[in-house]
């Protein structure tokens, strides 16, 4: 007869036992999401999961903000009003003249026979908080994929972009900031047209620009803009400015430092620039078309 | 629990109390904090005490599932603070037979290694998955849980040391 102990004795697997299962578990679930992304579903459903606590934790905070702000004396706000008014009609007079720079151009572009820019819609956003990671430079925007934001869109602020919609869920979405490490964006130097990639330099605040030839007609002072050659973000947004750049004969490239024009730390609202310019198709890969030729002769090799 | 220390004697926990403080402690830490390495990390800080205190009811399950929301929330890679807090339930598990023996000091030595050790589990994830090294500073966080210790340990008691019906001709 087997021997069992009483139930009272019985503890369940070995803390050990334990340990090695969920570390696996989440060794495993880091390895997906991290190399393949393939956990993108767990994510969403757990974000949505998380969501309402996060809304409950905002609460203190907008809170606070709408006492300060009942209190805001009236004097501060009449000041503001007018600051406001005065710069309304500086921008009106500068949109009338870009709107007529802009008609003009199109006329232009349409003589030369140049594909016209698509205006792009744009959507304002609040930004609501600094994502929670110290290892990466983010910020939540309160627009989600049910207000129809979509990741990979480009987000501008007042002066010039700030970064890239990375990731959307139901009602927030986050954006990695220019500065964070894994982005980069397609930049040109207003100056000359000079194109490079500025890529972001993680918790110095600044933009670097790899890959630029050791004399390459670049130098401090310079503005870089976005090119549009990804065809992401809309060319001519500006980016950064340009403050150092090193140049060391031992290497076969420059150090070019650049710094965001936008107030990449600084802004509380955001512009999420959606639907991307009508674009012709993605050329087929050298690879699918080896591929397809290789099919064509085949055919007509069984045919023939 | 120092043997020359007089000890109330408490309630048996409430699951109730558990869970409200989980929620507490995430709802502290989905706040806006300005400065997110100097933070302190209040799920993990709850998690250590609950596994410390009742580790027959406060498991590594518990804390996996409690990383993966933490995970999500905060929008880092899934599975980071899922395996720090696994990490830290399996040693503060461990330790917990020892820990209540110390003084409020003592305690706090371990909770501060415990939880320095998590946060350099997550540190190595991230270092491992590519991302650039955030400062020192990232170790203060853990600090500054641990300062809260005894506030925690005493607040997250409270519940029990109340009795359920109150009889005023019985000693508890």
């Amino acid at each position: 007869m087997e021997h069992t102990p009483p139930p009272f004795f019985l503890r369940g697997p070995a803390p050990l036992v334990g340990l090695a299962f969920f570390a696996s578990l989440s060794l495993t679930l880091l390895v997906l999401d991290a190399r393949f992304g393939y956990a993108e579903s767990i994510r969403s459903v757990l974000a949505l999961a998380a969501y309402p606590i996060q809304q409950l934790a905002r609460l203190p905070v907008a809170l606070a903000e709408g006492v300060a702000g009942y209190f805001g004396s009236q004097a501060q706000l009449r000041e503001e009003n007018a600051e406001l008014r005065a710069r309304l009609l500086a921008s009106a007079q500068g949109a009338q003249r870009f709107e007529s720079a802009a008609a003009e151009a199109s006329h232009l572009r349409r003589l030369i026979g140049a594909a016209e820019r698509i205006e792009r819609k744009s959507m304002p956003a609040e930004i609501l908080y600094s994502g929670r990671d110290p290892y990466s430079r983010k910020v939540i925007l309160d627009r989600g994929t049910q207000h129809g934001v979509h990741a990979g869109s480009p987000v501008v602020d007042e002066v010039g972009v700030i970064g890239q919609l990375t990731r959307a869920h139901a009602f927030v979405s986050e954006v990695t900031l220019l500065t964070d490490k894994d982005l980069a964006i397609p930049v040109q130097v207003l100056r000359n047209g000079l194109r490079a990639i500025a890529f972001g330099g993680g918790t110095s605040g600044m933009l670097e620009l790899r890959y630029m030839a050791a004399n390459a007609d670049i130098d401090s002072g310079d503005r870089l803009v976005t090119s549009g050659l990804d065809g992401t973000y809309p060319p001519g947004l500006p980016v950064a400015i340009v403050v150092r750049v090193e140049r060391d004969a031992a290497y076969s490239f420059a150090r070019v430092v650049a710094q965001p024009s936008a107030g990449i730390e600084r802004g509380r609202y955001a512009l999420v620039l959606s639907g991307a310019a009508l674009l012709p198709p993605y050329p087929e890969t050298a690879q699918g078309k080896n591929a397809k030729l290789r099919r064509a002769k085949r055919k007509s090799a069984d045919g023939g | 629990m120092a043997a020359d220390r007089p000890q109330a004697i408490l309630q048996p926990v409430r699951t109730g109390t558990i869970v409200g403080s989980f929620g507490g402690a995430l709802l502290l830490n989905f706040l806006p904090w300005p400065n997110l390495a100097l933070a302190p990390d209040f799920v993990a800080l709850t998690l250590a005490f609950w596994c410390v205190r009742q580790p027959r009811v406060v498991g590594l399950a518990a804390a996996w599932g409690l990383g993966l929301l933490v995970d999500a929330g905060n929008g880092v890679l899934l599975g980071q603070h899922a395996l720090a807090y696994s990490v830290l339930a399996f040693f503060a598990i461990a330790l917990s037979r020892r820990i209540l023996w110390f003084e409020t000091w003592g305690q706090m030595l371990h909770v501060l290694l415990l939880l320095e050790g998590a946060q350099l589990v997550a540190l190595a994830v991230r270092m491992a998955a590519g991302a650039e090294f955030p400062g020192w500073s990232l170790l203060v966080g853990p600090l500054a849980a641990t300062l809260l210790w005894p506030v925690v340990a005493w607040l997250l008691l409270i519940p029990q040391r109340r009795p359920f019906d109150i009889d005023i001709n019985r000693p508890i």
